[in-house]
């Protein structure tokens, strides 16, 4: 009840406040607005059934773009991050452009991929990936380097091999670092596909949003922003019920 | 559980790899870390399969000594031989050292940490586990291959490190305060138990620890040590090496007065 119910009766309870606010028009008249351009949760819920083939058509292709670019940024990130943990002189070397390149924001980056790539899923996978391979690789590093020295010595006087250091103690010492990072990036991950679609695409919920709000059609538009939290929710999950079956000695 | 130390069998040697022999010899040896000298010019010998005990005020150096045996260090200066090696690789080759906290991998099960060693050697899952397993009772383990290290007694976690130690097959052992986590009744049943172990199984041992009782209880020789920068001060002969009974080989009025010879050293008292 207490995990699941307190923020459940919040979310319950600020959905009805704009239930009632509005569909009495009092926000739309507050704001000095149409009707129709505020339009209550029913209306969204309603919207939400009524294009649930558009909806979903739209979503599986953000989803996809999502899935994409997560699993390339896990790959660069987990193998980038071993690799600095590796070599002293390469972490010395990129570490601080590796930050230096989180200063860049994204949002400028895309229509450039857009240019450089066209219209396909090619750019909105770039800027997934590019958004995505910080936390993992940051979060995978720390990890790597938090690795107890004495468990180290132990394993060096067991004869045990650089790869075997790395595979036996290191790797699994890094895992839950590395599932925070995953975590984060796959949160973030679902904002950067709705930019890349913004810079220029033909489907996706980043698409169908710049058109429901083109059109008007605002109670679609919140169902398009509904569906995509539901997203990222989903994978949020997904990722930490994979932690808790893999990490089991935590 | 009081009497698990006690559950335990002694029967014969465990399989050798190979039999190499495991003196240890040290001479001259000086050590620093950047301006801190923490060795200042040691002589030490230990015959094979020898216990020598090693204790001395904190922060003497002693952990930094057995660093040096196991070939985890370089010295600044002087000898150290290990089984007729003295290089740093040929020390780590004879020497497995178990530290001062178990550092059993949590992410293993007992018999996996067990059979560590045996893995980096090149064994298969199965051939490793198959080999640390037949050791498993031997050791009051049985039942308890398949936990994990945070379902472990504090005296369980011991063994299995204690086994994983063993099981690397090296004549050395490099022992770094290895009950010091422990509460008294248990460290005392470990003691013996660790008494029993080597009674079936001989190996060299160097056996760091701050417990004079437990260094003069299990030694054959006890040497003690300065404060920083450590040299040896004096050797103790001990007067009944794991003998059967510690309770009465403790309070025995000859090991209280060699324990006290130890105490007034330590503490720097003129003789």
């Amino acid at each position: 009840m207490t995990r699941w119910g307190l923020p459940l009766l919040l979310f319950a309870t600020l959905v009805a406040i704009w239930q009632v606010a509005a569909s009495t028009g009092a926000i739309a008249d507050a704001l000095r607005l149409e009707d129709f351009l505020v339009p209550s949760p029913s209306e969204i819920a309603s919207s939400l059934w009524e294009n649930r083939a558009l909806l979903a058509e739209n979503a599986w292709v953000t989803l996809r773009e999502v899935l994409l670019g997560f699993v390339c940024a896990l790959l660069a990130g987990l193998s980038f991050a071993v690799a600095l943990h590796l070599s002293e002189t390469l972490r010395r070397a990129t570490y601080p452009l590796l930050v230096a390149s989180q200063t860049i924001p994204i949002i400028v980056i895309a229509p450039i991929l857009v240019v450089w790539f066209g219209y396909g899923i090619g750019p909105k996978l770039g800027i997934v990936a590019l958004i995505c391979f910080f936390p993992i690789a940051v979060n995978t590093l720390d990890g790597l380097r938090s690795v107890d020295a004495d468990a180290i010595k132990m394993m060096r006087t067991l004869d045990a091999s650089r790869r075997q250091i790395l595979l036996r103690v290191e790797a699994p010492t890094a895992l839950p670092y590395s599932f925070s990072g995953a975590k984060i990036a796959v949160a973030v991950a679902v904002i950067g596909a709705v930019f890349g679609e913004w810079a220029g695409s033909d489907s996706g919920l980043g698409h169908l949003m710049l058109q429901d709000n083109a059109q008007l059609e605002t109670a679609r538009l919140f169902a398009a922003v509904v569906v995509l939290s539901a997203m990222a929710i989903a994978l949020f999950g997904a990722l930490a019920l994979a932690e808790r079956r893999i990490v089991t000695w935590r | 559980m009081p009497t698990e130390a006690r559950d335990f069998a002694v029967r014969g040697p465990l399989p050798a790899r190979d039999a190499p022999s495991g003196a240890v010899s040290i001479r001259g040896l000086r050590h620093s870390y950047e301006e801190l000298q923490t060795i200042d010019g040691l002589d030490l010998e230990a015959r094979e399969h020898e216990v020598l005990g090693l204790v001395g005020p904190s922060g003497c150096g002693k952990s930094t000594l057995l660093e040096l045996i196991a070939g985890l260090l370089e010295p600044s200066a002087g000898e150290i031989e290990v089984g007729g090696a003295g290089t740093q690789r040929g020390r780590l080759s004879h020497c497995a050292y178990m530290p001062q906290r178990d550092m059993l991998l949590p992410w293993f099960t007992a018999l996996d940490n067990a059979a560590l060693a045996l893995r980096n050697a090149g064994a298969g899952r199965a051939e490793a586990r198959r080999e640390a397993d037949r050791l498993f009772e031997r050791f009051g383990l049985a039942g308890f291959e398949r936990y994990r290290p945070a379902q472990l007694s504090g005296g369980m976690r011991q063994r299995v490190a204690f086994l994983r130690t063993l099981l690397s097959g090296k004549p050395v052992l490099a022992l770094d305060e290895p009950f010091a986590s422990l509460d008294a009744i248990t460290r005392a049943e470990m003691q013996e138990w660790l008494a029993r172990a080597l009674e079936a199984d001989p190996h060299t041992i160097v056996l760091v620890t701050h417990d004079v009782e437990e260094a003069l209880y299990l030694s054959d020789r006890v040497a003690v040590l300065s404060p920083r920068p450590a040299r040896i001060v004096t050797e103790l002969r001990a007067p009944a090496p794991r003998a059967p009974d510690r309770d009465a080989t403790v309070t025995d009025p000859q090991f209280v007065a060699v324990r006290e010879r130890a105490m007034h050293t330590l503490r720097g008292d003129p003789q």
